[in-house]
Parts: structure tokens; C-alpha cells; sequence
């Protein structure tokens, strides 16, 4: 039915077009020819003219009416240090080629419209003129030269990566069918080393477990990072290519598999920073959801997002992550809160080659808070010391972290650890340490409080600044 | 229209300074064998003025085809809400029905359009339709040949065509689809099955189609280019040809160095499809395994993609230079302005297509530094591109403009060619284009520039030489509408989306609701939609036009209705088989001598005529 009535409709169009055009032949004809296209210069001449003046004019309200959408406009300015030099690359492009525009148009249609036809009249022959040529052609070499060389500079400065020693927050993204994983570097600072041979379904990155730096790495669900900080993407692929794009900071680049490219750039403003801009404009102070007018305001459930820019799929336009920027202090916290992949998804699994062992930074949470006040004190002088009460001389170390489930024998990592404990007793005599066991099984802390102690006792620490806890008890029993 | 235009005898003169190649007289021994049956004459013709119309009505066909690909995938990003359920008798599975009745655009079907109607606007339509009609055209009868250098040759060059665009087709009805990965066809989306459903058969079947489609320009290349050097007829010296020849020439040029390399990065891609090599591929894990590939680089192909890719703008651009400044010159009744600044901007502007490719990839992971060397080239086009401009307008400058369809659309044309230009600046400034690369803002620009641009040229051409074509006229009445309608409509299309590409929107996407950025501008993309709509369908009075005055429309009675100084207004009103009843011209001057003489008759001199004593030609006066 539906094809029926097209075909009809299709049909009906076509008898209608071959009608006009028979009808206008017709009328043409009785009229005279020469007639016709008098008229027809008469009337073209001046749509030409009016279709420019409403064109020109339609282009200069769209783009007012458009222009708080406009880059380095309205509250769309970058929201990233470089960002800013793209804008206004931007508007000085758009300085040059606006003048251009209407003077070419305005010429293209008012010559068109001042030199139709006139049968008393002949067209003036001019073939050439050197003198104009080379103006016209001088004259946009000389502009292309400025745009090229503000158009370079701003494009070196934004593509150069980071310098050797500075400091930058590194983040690695990769594109996959359809989604981003992000992965932090944790607090090793490093990336660890990723083998696609080794991606599964628990190795989402094919990151290498024998090495050491992939143990801290974390893979947040969104990009948080500072403000102010100058941030280092490493952007690859898994599968087919992407690309890396965060509208609002001028970031894009490509992801390719088998070739990791990079983007450098700082954020400027929080996220926070920018939903308060945005509230300066009207249009952002509507409800986000129309059919819910008490709801959120648009410019409360603003976020800055990670889309991806190059077609990898049918899945392509649905590749979103929220960016947040915030400030330093709550990035710490954010950080705090992370928690390293190895450690929540792989430790002891079948994939850990490290199952059965410890690890050192899983020791070292054992004597973290020994470490800590030991700073603290030894930032003190001696006659503060001799004022502080024995209790704030006595430092805990986490017995269970130094062995095996189940086991109190104590391993090489273990006892570097404890090699550190020793050495800041030896250079703080008045400091004291406690054992603190952790597991419900009595007999089990007994025994591991015993290997520490006849291991610190071994290193030549006196048994009076080795404080056993609730020992009394187990003794007890024994 | 015509009546005015006084006419020259061109035949006595043809006849007086003529050469005589004894063309015809081999055709009364033995017939003419070229053009003795339906077969000969309409199907394997040999003739170029037949194969220009096999190539024109071939494109025309594509176009609707791509055009209503548009509208559908339009129909999705402007009304997605709506129901599409009455397009399944066509689409079938690609429209998902759900229980309520609602029926929706498969993502997968929405990127085979998208990717269809860039691969068939860009090749079948602007390459083959645009140059394949007008070179095929208007080289012999403007160059004063009997016809091209190698008929059969020209004759394949065709019917490759036609079975490049018959694979295409096929590949729209295989059940996993056409290819889905975008009309660049960028590894590994593309060399993977695993990878999108159009991958597969649908990906093999394009890589066909295309080589297919390398052939038959390879062919036509190289005949065009050998008629133009090797058979102008006497006195036809190089700065005689008109801008015309110059395009076709120049285009043939590039597209004979560029479309190779096309070909040979499909090669490697098809390697890398079916034996295993990795030439594009390295690091994959797809589908849940790791691929063995390693070692290859996709950022590879894409450089042996645009080395064709950007040359092949101008190959689409290029002839519709020409044709607008034949048009625009002689319904002026005008000399083109700087007639040799034209040519050298033409050729300055094919030397430059082959140095500026990776502006396309400024944003794949390409070493910045490389970066800077493409910028500087690719804002240099601007200035031989610039130049162009104002000669054009130069030419309408103190004019006697007959107001037609043809005039019309280059006048349009040269709009376009403006806006569509000057965007072409911001995204050819590699600062600017980390923001606008992949947005809308290049869809606006390159749908203005190299799409409607050179349809304008098109229609231009079409509308000028329908008559030398068909003998006939196109209505007038309805190409202005065609042409007022074209025009107001295909900027109320494209002039909007610079807003989405600046605003950041993606190209490509198939829906916007996952992104808050990206998700404002729901009734700009119905604005767009709907004059999208009207659009076509303002071209579908062309069609009707086109095809009705093919049989129907006002007969031409005078040889020269323009009243053109060219070599193809001097030929028979009834075409005829080795194009001159009898010698073949000899050229006197160059093609611009309009209103030349201001006490003379008639405001042109073919060039057929003779120079009168003390007469200077070739833009001297």
C-alpha cells in the first residue's frame, strides 16, 4: 500500500513538473523568446541580489544567535591551557575569511546584477590585468603567511610532549568496541608494561603481572585529575582505531592499536568552576529534564565528557566517559580511594605469578605507620622527645602482614622490612615498637610475635623496647 | 533565448581553411561499422558523445541512489523519535520493529548508508559522472577530433564503470550488509571481519567494486590525456584550449598519478583481508582472541589512501572549474579573466594536491613536525584557489550576463566554492583542527566545496551543453526553480552544521543522547532534515526535465544557440559519428574572443574565423 502510494504520488510530481514546464515552453513561445529572457535577466538579477542580502544577513544572526556555542565564546572557552590558543586561532581565521566572505559575495551578486544583459550594450573586453592579479594574488599569500605561522607556533607549543624532569600526572587510555579503559599509573608514578597476547576476560589490558609496576596500576571508571596539573594521556587501541576526544579542553587524538600516541594537556578550570560559568547564561538555567521543572538545572548536571571521535563500529556514537576536574585536595582523596587492580581482581587468583609470596609493598603496609611516626619524631629535637610520654613513643608494625596465611616463618621481603624497622630503632633510642597481631587464631600471632622478636632481638635490638601485646594471656595458655 | 545570437556560417569556413582527413570517406566503403546496429550505436558504442551520455545517466542513477541514502540516515539524526516502520517493506531486517509498531534505524545499517553514499557521491557520481560525462564530451569536439584517441579503450573505460557499479550494488543486498566502516574505509575496522558485520563479504565486495573503478579511470585517463596533447586540430596551440580542456587535462593528470596508489593500498589491505600478511595491522585483540598480526602500522594505509584522497577533491573539482569558467565566460559575453592565471592556478593547484595530504591526519598519531609541512602547503591552495575566485567574479565585472540555468548555477558555484573555501582555512590550520577534525564542521565544508560545488558544476555543464547533447533545450522554467531551490536549500542544509562542528559535535554518530555536549540540537538537525527533503526533491525535477526534454523539449534550430566562439558549436545540430560533416576546423584564435570588435554584429568570434589583418588574438586586443 504504502509502495502504491508512493509510485502514485512519484507519478502525480511528474505530470505536475512536465506540466509547468510545457505551460512555461507554451508561454514563452507566444510571448517571444527574446521577451522571456528579458524578463528572466530582470527577475534573476535581482533574486541573485536579494538572495545575497538575506544570506549575508542569515549568516551574521546564525552566528550571533549560535555564538555562545562558538569556540572561546559565551561560556565555551577552553577549559585547558592550550585550548586557549586554539580559539583563538579560531577567531582570527574566522577575522580574515569573515571579511573575505562578505566581499565576494556582495561582488559575486551585484556584478552579476549590474552587468545583465542589455541588448543596446556590449560587454567590455578585458582579458587580463596584471596589475590587479598580482594584488589579488599577493594579498592572500600575505594573510595565508599569518595564519601559517600563528596557526604553527600555537601548534607546536600545544604538540610538544613533556620535558624530562617535569612533573605531569600521567593516565593511559585505550579504545576498545565500544568503550574506554582507563588505567592510572598508582604510586609507583610508572605504567606498567602491557602484552595484548595476555588480555582475557580478568586482563582487560594485557597488562604483565611479573612486572612489578602494573601491581600498583588502578583503572578508575571516569578521569579524575587535579587542576592546574599538566596531564600526560597515553592513548592506544585494543581492536580497531578511536580516538581520544575531550571537546571542552581541545584534546583529540587518535588511538592505534600497536602504536601508542599521546596528548599533553592542562586543565584550567574545575569542574565545579565551569558549571558556575555556564549558570551565568540563561540557557543553562532551565531544567535538564523539561518534564520535570523542579529537577536539576542544566547547568548543575553539567560534566565534561570522553567521547570518541573516529568510526570503530556500530557502537561508535556510545563510547562516553565524564571527565572530572577537581581540585588538588580532593584528588588526593580520590587517590586514597583507589584501589590498585592487581590487588582487587588478580592477587592469589590463578593468573598471580606472585601467588604463594609476599610482596613487598604488601610488607611494607605493615610498618607504614611505624615509618610515618618515625618521621614525625625524629622532625622533633631531643628536648621535645624527653616530654613526650612513652606511649607516643611506641609505634605498632602489623604482625600479619609479614607472613603467609597461615604460616609464621618469616620470608626475605619480610625481613627487609623489618632491616628498616631495625635501622630506625638504631637511630632513635628512645623509640619503642609494638607487635600487632591481627588474626583470631591465638596459637598462629604467638608464634609470628616470637619469629619477629627473635629476628629483631638477632639484629641487636634490646627486648625492653619490643613491646609485646596481650602476650600475658597467650602465655597463659601455652 | 537564441534567436538573438546572430549567427556565423562556421560550415563555409570549416570547408575554406579546414583540413581534410578523408574521415567519411572511408564510411561509404564500409558503412559506418561503428554505429550500424542498436548494439554499436547505444550499448558497446564507441562514440564519445555516447559514452558521455552513458557515463552522465549512469551518475544520474547513483545519485538518486546516494542521495536517498541521505534521507534516510537524515530521517534518523533528525527525527529519531519517529517511527521508520513504513521504510521495512524496503530495508526489511535493517528496520527494527519493536512490539509498540515503533520501527528504528539499525546502527549498523545507519553507518552502511553513511559509508554508501560517501563512496558513491565521491566516485560514482563526482568522478565518473562529473568528469566521465564532460571529458568524454566535450575533449574531442572542443580539441577539433573526430572522436578520442582510443574508442575502445574509451568504450571499456565505460563498461568498467558499469561493472564497478555493479558489484556496488550487489553489496547493498548481501543479508550482513554493505560495507559499514566510513567511505575511507580505515583499517583495522575494515580488514577484520570481527570487526562490524560489513566487513566481511560486504568489504570484499567494495574492495572489487573500487578496483573495478580504478580500471575504467585508468582507461579513460590516458585517453584523455593522449587526445588532448596528440590531436588538436591546426593552430590549436596549448594557450588556445579552453579552461575546459584544461581542467579535463589536468585532472586526468592527477587522477592517472594518484588513483594507482589507491589501488595498491587495497592491494596490501586485501592481503591483509584474506592471506594473512600485516601490513596495516599490528597489537589486535578482537572477538576474544589475539590476531597474530604485529609490526604493521594502520596510519600506513591511511597515508596511501589520501595520497589518492586529496588529489581526488580536485579530480572532482577540477572539471567543474572548467566548465563554470566556460560558462560563466561565454554567457557573459566575456573574455575569462586572466585566462593564463587561470591555467596556472589549475596547475598550481594539482602540483599542491599531491604535497598536502596529511592534513587529514593531523589528529591519527602522525609526528607533529610532518604536521607543520602539510600546513604550510595546504594553506598555500588557498592562494591559486583565491585567484580563481576573483577571476571569476572579474569575468562578471562589466558583463552583458544572460541570466539561464547554466549561468545561474556557476554564479552558484562560485558561492559555493567561496564558503565551502574558506572553511577549508580553519581545518587546514592544524591548531584548529584538533577541535574541528571528525565534527561536522568538515562535513559542512566538504559537502559545500567538493559536494554541492561541483553538483553546481554539473548542472551547469548540464544545462549549457543539453543541447549540443540532445539537439534539444532543457525547460528554463524549471531549472531556475531547480536551481533557486538547489541553492537556498543546500545552504539551509550544510550552512548549520559549521554551528554543530564548532559546538564539537562528532560526524558519524548515529544517535547524540549519550553525550549532554553533543545532545542541543535537535531542531537544527530537523531544520537540516527537512530542507534535505526538499532538497531532493528539487532534484528530481531535474530528472524530470532532463528526461522529458530528451524527446520532448524545444528543439535546437541554430547551430550556435549561445552564440559560443568553441570548436563544439561548430559542429552538425543532429550529432553525428566523427563529429564534422566534412573537414575538420582550423583554429584561428583562442576560444574568448567576445565582445571584442564594439562596431562588429555579433559580440563573439569563433574560432574558426580567421584573423583579420592586424588582428591580435589570445587575450591581446
Amino acid at each position: 500500500m504504502v509502495i502504491l502510494l508512493s509510485v502514485l504520488i512519484l507519478a502525480l510530481l511528474v505530470i505536475v513538473i512536465v506540466q509547468i514546464g510545457k505551460v512555461t515552453e507554451l508561454a514563452a513561445a507566444i510571448r517571444g523568446e527574446e521577451d522571456a529572457q528579458r524578463e528572466s535577466d530582470y527577475w534573476n538579477s535581482r533574486l541573485g541580489v536579494a538572495f545575497m542580502v538575506l544570506f549575508l544577513a542569515a549568516t551574521i544572526i546564525s552566528a550571533i544567535y549560535y555564538k555562545n556555542w562558538m569556540l572561546g565564546f559565551g561560556p565555551h572557552e577552553a577549559a585547558s591551557e592550550h585550548g586557549i590558543s586554539v580559539d583563538s586561532m579560531f577567531a582570527i581565521t574566522l577575522f580574515f575569511t569573515g571579511i573575505v566572505f562578505v566581499i565576494t559575495h556582495i561582488a559575486l551578486f551585484w556584478f552579476a546584477y549590474k552587468y545583465r544583459y542589455n541588448p543596446n550594450r556590449k560587454a567590455i573586453f578585458n582579458a587580463h590585468d596584471n596589475r590587479l592579479e598580482i594584488i589579488w594574488t599577493i594579498v592572500p599569500a600575505i594573510v595565508m603567511a599569518v595564519l601559517v605561522i600563528y596557526g604553527l607556533d600555537a601548534w607546536n607549543k600545544v604538540m610538544s610532549d613533556v620535558g624530562p624532569d617535569e612533573d605531569f600526572i600521567e593516565l593511559e587510555a585505550t579504545g576498545m568496541q565500544f568503550s574506554w579503559l582507563l588505567r592510572y599509573p598508582g604510586e609507583d608514578g610508572e605504567l606498567g608494561a602491557r602484552d595484548y597476547r595476555k588480555i582475557d576476560g580478568t586482563n582487560p589490558l594485557g597488562q604483565v603481572w611479573e612486572e612489578t609496576a602494573n601491581l600498583d596500576d588502578f583503572h578508575p571508571s571516569d578521569i579524575v585529575l587535579p587542576v592546574d596539573n599538566k596531564v600526560r594521556v597515553r592513548i592506544t587501541a585494543r581492536d580497531v582505531l578511536h580516538n581520544f576526544y575531550l571537546p571542552h579542553f581541545r584534546v583529540k587524538m587518535d588511538a592505534v592499536p600497536g602504536m601508542p600516541t599521546y596528548f599533553v594537556f592542562t586543565p584550567t578550570k574545575t569542574t565545579e568552576q565551569y558549571r558556575e560559568e555556564l549558570k551565568k547564561y540563561p540557557e543553562y538555567r532551565v531544567p535538564e529534564d523539561p518534564d520535570d521543572p523542579d529537577g536539576p538545572e542544566k547547568w548543575e548536571t553539567f560534566d565534561y565528557e570522553l567521547a570518541c571521535a573516529e568510526l570503530c563500529g556500530n557502537g561508535h556514537f556510545s563510547m562516553k566517559k565524564t571527565v572530572r576536574i577537581v581540585t588538588e585536595e580532593e584528588y588526593q582523596e580520590w587517590l586514597k580511594e583507589q584501589k590498585s587492580y592487581y590487588l582487587s581482581n588478580i592477587r592469589n587468583s590463578e593468573n598471580d605469578p606472585f601467588a604463594g609470596e609476599l610482596l613487598s609493598f604488601e610488607v611494607e603496609t605493615g610498618i607504614n605507620t611505624f615509618t610515618t611516626t618515625y618521621e614525625l619524631l625524629s622532625s622533633m629535637d631531643d628536648e621535645a622527645l624527653k616530654d613526650l610520654p612513652a606511649d607516643d613513643l611506641t609505634e605498632s608494625i602489623l604482625l600479619d602482614r609479614f607472613f603467609l596465611p597461615e604460616k609464621d616463618e618469616l620470608g626475605e621481603v619480610s625481613l627487609g622490612a623489618l632491616d628498616q624497622v631495625v635501622e630506625y630503632l638504631n637511630e632513635m633510642p628512645q623509640l619503642r615498637v609494638r607487635l600487632e597481631p591481627e588474626s583470631d587464631n591465638q596459637e598462629l600471632n604467638y608464634n609470628r610475635m616470637l619469629s619477629v622478636e627473635n629476628y629483631l632481638s638477632s639484629r641487636g635490638i634490646k627486648k625492653e623496647r619490643i613491646v609485646r601485646p596481650d602476650v600475658e594471656e597467650v602465655d597463659a595458655e601455652i | 533565448m537564441s534567436t538573438e545570437i546572430q549567427q556565423i556560417n562556421t560550415d563555409e569556413l570549416i570547408e575554406k581553411y579546414g583540413h581534410d582527413d578523408h574521415f567519411h570517406e572511408l564510411e561509404h566503403e564500409e558503412h559506418d561499422k561503428y554505429q550500424s546496429n542498436f548494439i554499436s550505436h547505444y550499448i558497446f558504442s564507441m562514440d564519445h558523445k555516447m559514452i558521455s551520455k552513458q557515463f552522465l545517466i549512469t551518475g544520474m542513477f547513483w545519485a538518486i541512489i546516494g542521495g536517498a541514502m541521505s534521507l534516510i540516515f537524515r530521517m534518523q539524526l533528525g527525527f529519531p523519535e519517529e517511527s521508520l516502520a513504513w521504510l521495512q517493506p524496503i530495508l526489511g531486517k535493517w528496520i527494527v520493529v519493536n512490539e509498540a509498531g515503533i520501527g528504528t534505524l539499525s546502527p549498523d545499517f545507519y553507518y552502511a548508508l553513511v559509508t554508501m553514499h560517501g563512496t558513491i557521491l565521491v566516485f560514482f557520481v563526482l568522478t565518473a559522472g562529473l568528469s566521465g560525462t564532460f571529458s568524454n564530451l566535450l575533449i574531442p569536439l572542443q580539441v577539433g577530433a573526430r572522436d578520442m584517441a582510443s574508442p575502445f579503450m574509451n568504450m571499456l573505460s565505460y563498461w568498467f564503470f558499469f561493472l564497478a557499479g555493479v558489484v556496488m550494488f550487489f553489496s547493498l543486498f548481501v543479508s550482513t550488509g554493505p560495507f559499514m566502516g566510513g567511505w575511507v574505509a580505515y583499517p583495522p575496522l575494515s580488514a577484520l571481519e570481527q570487526a562490524s558485520s560489513g566487513s566481511g563479504v560486504g568489504m570484499t565486495l567494495w574492495l572489487v567494486s573500487l578496483a573495478l573503478f580504478v580500471v575504467s579511470i585508468l582507461l579513460g585517463g590516458i585517453n584523455y590525456i593522449s587526445t588532448v596533447i596528440n590531436m588538436r586540430t591546426k593552430g590549436l596551440n596549448m594557450w588556445r584550449l579552453p579552461l575546459t580542456i584544461w581542467a579535463f587535462l589536468i585532472t586526468a593528470v592527477i587522477g592517472l598519478l594518484s588513483f594507482p596508489v589507491l589501488f595498491s593500498g587495497f592491494l596490501l589491505l586485501i592481503f591483509d583481508r584474506s592471506f594473512g600478511t600485516s601490513f596495516y595491522l599490528s597489537e589486535i585483540f578482537i572477538g576474544g582472541e589475539a590476531l597474530d598480526h604485529v609490526g604493521g602500522s594502520p596510519i600506513l594505509y591511511q597515508h596511501l589512501f589520501w595520497f589518492l584522497g586529496h588529489p581526488e577533491v580536485y579530480i572532482i573539482v577540477l572539471p567543474a572549474f572548467g566548465i563554470v569558467s566556460e560558462v560563466l565566460s561565454v554567457h557573459s559575453r566575456k573574455p575569462i579573466f586572466g585566462y593564463k592565471a587561470m591555467v596556472f592556478s589549475i596547475l598550481a593547484i594539482a602540483f599542491l594536491s599531491f604535497l598536502v595530504w596529511a592534513h587529514h591526519m593531523f589528529m591519527a598519531g602522525i609526528n607533529p613536525f610532518i604536521a607543520m609541512i602539510f600546513v604550510i602547503f595546504t594553506l598555500i591552495i588557498a592562494v591559486p584557489s583565491a585567484v580563481k575566485v576573483f577571476n571569476w567574479i572579474a569575468t562578471l565585472y562589466g558583463g552583458n550576463i544572460r541570466f539561464n540555468s547554466a549561468s545561474l548555477f556557476g554564479i552558484g558555484f562560485v558561492s559555493m566554492f567561496i564558503s565551502g573555501g574558506l572553511t577549508g582555512i580553519f581545518l587546514g590550520n592544524s591548531a584548529i583542527d584538533i577541535q574541528m577534525h571528525d565534527t561536522y564542521f568538515v562535513v559542512a565544508h566538504f559537502h559545500i566545496v567538493m559536494g554541492v560545488a561541483a553538483f553546481f558544476g554539473m548542472y551547469a555543464g548540464i544545462y549549457h551543453w543539453f543541447p549540443k547533447m540532445y539537439s534539444r533545450f532543457m525547460n528554463e522554467t524549471l531549472g531556475k526553480i531547480h536551481f533557486w531551490v538547489t541553492l537556498v536549500g543546500a545552504y539551509v542544509i550544510f550552512w548549520p552544521m559549521h554551528y554543530l562542528g564548532i559546538a564539537g559535535v562528532p560526524r558519524r554518530y548515529y544517535s547524540f543522547d549519550n553525550f549532554d555536549t553533543f545532545n542541543e540540537f535537535a531542531t537544527m538537525n530537523q531544520v537540516i532534515t527537512v530542507a534535505a527533503l526538499i532538497v531532493f526533491a528539487a532534484q528530481l525535477i531535474f530528472v524530470v526535465n532532463f528526461f522529458y526534454s530528451i524527446w520532448k523539449g524545444r528543439e535546437m534550430k541554430v547551430q550556435n544557440p549561445w552564440g559560443a566562439t568553441t570548436l563544439e558549436w561548430t559542429t552538425p545540430i543532429k550529432n553525428i559519428h566523427g563529429n564534422w560533416p566534412g573537414k575538420i576546423p582550423t583554429v584561428h584564435r583562442w576560444c574568448y574572443d567576445y565582445s571584442k570588435d564594439e562596431d562588429s554584429d555579433t559580440d563573439y568570434v569563433p574560432q574558426v574565423v580567421p584573423l583579420a589583418e592586424g588582428e591580435k588574438t589570445d587575450g591581446a586586443h
